[in-house]
């Protein structure tokens, strides 16, 4: 009877299976192979070492680094100490709720664009700034640096806090008053045991943004200099395959891309597993 | 001592802070983009000096907006269904079952989500090219599929797993044959699960634009790829131009957004992964 | 630990929103008392309780340690200075931290020389019956272990009060029992000042110097254990404790000889004799005679345990048909009924039995009847 019923069940999966081998592991594995072969089909590295041998390829790794690593630890540093602020909840955290997940609805495009004008040399950010007299000229936020890093750390945030706002909320309150009952005060409290407990949805966090931040694409080339210093590496993959025809070598960069997400999600998870020895279960008696 | 009755505390002060700055952001990006989309000659001063509505002329002879409001809908609607299909049934047999190889087969299903979208997106976006799918509506639904059947998974999971195993039993006892169960019990019962991840996804996949970017061409464009081809190619038109453009991508987010938080809450527009 | 003679709480209420959950809380007590706040889930036990510890603003009232205001309800000290240790209902256990580390946080906020805190927690492991437990993780440990740890992680600081919320609610029947006895060793041996909240009357009896018992935010009597168990000051106390046959009644008659009070009751059942003896010296006297007057109407409160079959004294026989006979081991649990109208509450010894539906002679003793003035429940 119940190997009837359980493989009714495990049947379920079929659609779900069929789906994630045809769409993506498929086109994954293609991609690999296509990175891993000429033009004429045989097998090389060429595509890898052309890569790595061509410097205005090669820095597209530090490029985008350079903007995924700072605003990613900036928007997961910031949603902590927010999180925790908001943990009991806060009048009017729909309302906040609300305006935080209105540039993700909006989506990168639209922010990107806004922010051209807005924060343009004569869009209201800067006729403030003029005004409160923190400048004598305008400060430049577009097709800089400024620019994609404000973009993707807008879009990130909100994922950062919600997330950590719902880790940090489920954390046993009698935890902080027990702490509280022992002696230590709210700073203590947080250190030694709410931060130690919440470090499992900081990494979990900090990979999602940083996997988001490294795939910038639209907003480094709105906001920034797509040809020069903010050539990322998704913008190097997609002129491959669509300016050049290149493919192999778009699959390529692809892969390469990949890898140093594992890479980075892999340290992530290593220092969180230093870091949080103790039960897996959080705060629960 | 300390007086308890005190709410200004430094902490407060700069979480205000905080708050008021993003806020503030936020809407200044928007209001400059609907007011720069019916100015004229708007290149300094706080407010422009001319209103007009040749921009939104503009832009619908530059581009055909019934066109990309039907594909952007057809897609996004589509994906929806299909996805729910795909989904739905792996969530109840993830929520459900211990199996081995769940762990494994849960991250697999999950992974669409933390590989960066180019590694899975171009050669997907490639193979379509060869079976001749890109440039069509088709291409574009099934390209961005493979981001939103993970998302619908995580959501749909927890809602499955609230409906408590007791109540299949009790149909099964009552006599009801498997079917029966997903029909008038399961679906039912799940219900808003559904209806939230339909929901979010619904408006997620209205603003997705890389994968759709790989794919789409000339009639299959979302209008979300107009907007970026715009404001990419800007010197070919008059700025004002693509903010009309924005606004009226803005306008069907934002409804989509509003109408969406009647059915759910804000906090969900994010999906929660432990 | 900073020494200190008495507690006094005056006038302490807190309010939530519409709601007073906490009204008119008035206590004193000394040091090495264990006072016990006793009654049913939400009567403000907790509430009070977490008053006093500082987690919770109280709304108006004072706490006094001797001389020192700790608490006005406008300033306060706060929680972490009072010197106070709570075990609570959950355990709230460190669940990053081991054994060892939970029980030495608190000396380590301290700073106190490692060999010192080595020491201590050591000393505290080892009171509680765990020492090997050191590098567990709570989550490899059981509820009643866990509990232990958290004893043993307030204990080891000496704090001035002690403080435990329903501890025990969330064990085994077995377990409760055993770490009951525990806490008592623990007390007895430690002379804590303890403040214990329960629902459970059991627990209160064993444990107690004091108990405080609360309904609805208000205390309703504060007494020994003796005489909460056998002198609760309203029917709401007497229910608590084991009193059921609360019959209303109206006086019939009062007779007074060699300082024994007595009253004749008239009940649905019949008429019952009660014997309220209260000594000239007793302060409760005046009180007493002056609200039993004849023409009141009154309720009864008698034990299960204290109604018995057959004739034993001449008064107060009643006749009853037993509806509901439950075997408890000890006892036969009976519901009758008097004449067809009242409802009786009867344990009876296993040996003297009674069957379904058979009809029963049974008396009290008027020692064993209290009466209480009708609408003297709060």
């Amino acid at each position: 009877m119940n190997g009837r019923s359980e493989s009714g069940t495990m049947a379920l999966l079929i659609p779900a299976i069929v789906f994630v081998l045809l769409l993506f592991l498929f086109p994954f594995g293609y991609g690999l192979f296509m990175s891993l072969t000429k033009a004429d089909g045989s097998f090389s590295l060429a595509n890898y070492i052309r890569f790595f041998q061509d410097a205005r390829d090669v820095r597209t790794i530090g490029v985008t680094l350079g903007i995924a690593v700072p605003v990613t630890l900036l928007a997961v540093g910031l949603a902590v100490p927010l999180s925790y602020h908001m943990r009991r909840g806060v009048p009017g955290e729909r309302l906040i709720t609300f305006f935080l997940i209105v540039p993700v609805t909006l989506g990168t495009v639209l922010v990107s664009e806004g922010m051209l004008t807005f924060m343009g040399p004569n869009g209201w950010l800067n006729q403030l700034i003029m005004a409160l007299c923190l400048s004598k000229t305008p400060v430049r936020f577009t097709h800089n640096y400024t620019g994609v890093a404000i973009s993707v750390g807008l879009q990130g945030f909100p994922y950062a806090f919600l997330m950590l706002l719902g880790y940090v909320s489920g954390i046993n309150p009698d935890l902080e008053k027990a702490s509280q009952m022992l002696g230590a005060n709210k700073w203590q409290t947080f250190w030694k045991v709410l931060f130690p407990l919440m470090v499992p949805g900081i990494a979990i966090s900090f990979c999602l943004n940083f996997v988001m931040a490294f795939s910038v694409f639209p907003s480094a080339v709105l906001l920034g200099q797509p040809s020069g210093p903010q050539r990322v590496i998704a913008y190097a993959a997609y002129q491959w395959a669509f300016e050049k025809f290149n493919f192999n070598a778009a699959a390529a960069i692809s892969m390469v891309m990949a890898a140093i997400e594992l890479a980075v999600i892999a340290l992530i998870l290593a220092w969180r597993s230093k870091m949080y020895k103790g039960a897996s279960i959080v705060g629960k008696g | 001592m300390i007086d308890v009755r005190s709410k200004l505390r430094p902490g407060n002060a700069l979480f205000v802070l905080m708050i008021v700055v993003y806020v503030a952001i936020v809407l200044g990006i928007l209001l400059t983009v609907v007011l720069n989309s019916v100015s004229k000659g708007w290149y300094s001063g706080l407010l422009p000096k001319t209103i007009t509505t040749e921009w939104y002329q503009y832009v619908s002879q530059d581009h055909d907006i019934p066109q990309l409001l039907y594909v952007t809908f057809v897609v996004a609607i589509a994906d929806v269904l299909v996805g729910l299909l795909i989904a739905f049934p792996a969530s109840y047999t993830l929520a459900r079952t211990e199996f081995r190889g769940k762990g494994i087969l849960l991250s697999l299903f999950l992974l669409p989500m933390i590989v960066p979208p180019m590694a899975y997106g171009l050669p997907l976006a490639m193979l379509c090219y060869k079976f001749r799918l890109a440039g069509k509506i088709i291409g574009t639904i099934i390209v961005n599929l493979v981001p939103i059947v993970p998302f619908m998974i995580l959501v749909l999971m927890p809602f499955i797993e609230q409906v408590g195993t007791n109540l299949e039993s009790a149909a099964k006892m009552l006599g009801a044959k498997r079917s029966t169960i997903f029909r008038k019990i399961l679906i039912p019962l799940t219900a808003p699960g559904i209806l939230t991840a339909g929901i979010l996804s619904l408006v997620k996949s209205i603003s997705m634009f890389d994968l759709t970017y790989l794919v789409a061409g000339g009639k299959s464009q979302t209008i979300v790829v107009a907007l970026y081809s715009d404001a990419y190619a800007a010197g070919a038109r008059p700025p004002q131009s693509v903010d009309a453009l924005a606004v009226i991508y803005f306008l069907i987010s934002m409804t989509c957004l509003l109408v969406s938080l009647r059915f759910v809450s804000p906090t969900q527009m994010v999906f929660k992964v432990k | 630990m900073r020494d200190f003679k008495c507690i006094s709480v005056r006038r302490m209420s807190k309010r939530f929103g519409e709601k007073l959950a906490v009204d008119d809380f008035s206590l004193e007590f000394g040091k090495e008392e264990f006072v016990t706040f006793l009654g049913p889930s939400g009567c403000g036990k907790s509430t009070a309780l977490n008053c006093i510890t500082g987690l919770i603003p109280i709304t108006s009232g004072e706490i006094f340690i001797d001389d020192e205001c700790i608490d006005d309800a406008h300033r306060s000290v706060p929680p972490e200075k009072r010197e106070f240790g709570m075990v609570f209902q959950n355990y709230a256990l460190f669940p990053h931290l081991t054994v060892k580390e939970n029980v030495a946080f608190g000396l380590k906020l301290r700073k106190l020389g490692k060999a010192e805190v080595e020491r201590r927690v050591g000393d505290a492991l080892r009171l509680v019956h765990l020492d090997g437990y050191a590098s567990k993780f709570p989550a490899q440990m059981s509820g009643g272990e866990q509990q232990r740890v958290a004893i043993a992680r307030c204990i080891v600081l000496e704090p001035r009060l002690l403080l435990l919320d329903e501890p025990l609610s969330n064990l085994d029947a077995k377990l409760r029992v055993e770490l009951r006895y525990e806490l008592k060793a623990l007390h007895e041996r430690l002379r804590v000042t303890t403040i214990y909240v329960t629902h459970d009357q059991t627990e209160a009896l064993a444990l107690s110097d004091r108990i405080v018992v609360l309904r609805l935010g208000k205390i309703q009597q504060v007494g020994t254990p003796e005489i909460i168990f056998s002198d609760p000051a309203n029917p709401f106390v007497a229910d608590f404790v084991g009193f059921k046959n609360a019959w209303d009644g109206r006086i019939e008659s009062l007779e007074e000889k060699g300082g024994v009070l007595s009253a004749r009751v008239r009940t649905k059942g019949g008429l019952l004799e009660a014997r309220l003896s209260y000594s000239e010296s007793d302060p409760r006297r005046a009180g007493i005679v002056a609200a039993f007057k004849a023409g009141h109407t009154v309720t009864t409160a008698i034990r299960p345990e204290d109604i018995v079959a057959g004739v034993r004294s001449g008064s107060n026989v009643f006749r009853c048909v037993a509806d509901l006979v439950e075997y408890q081991g000890h006892a036969n649990s009976i519901s009758a009924c008097i004449k067809g109208c009242e409802e009786a509450r009867v344990d009876l010894r296993s040996g003297s039995s009674v069957s379904f539906g058979e009809s029963f002679e049974a008396s009290v003793d008027p020692d064993k009847v209290l009466l209480f003035a009708s609408g003297a429940a709060q």
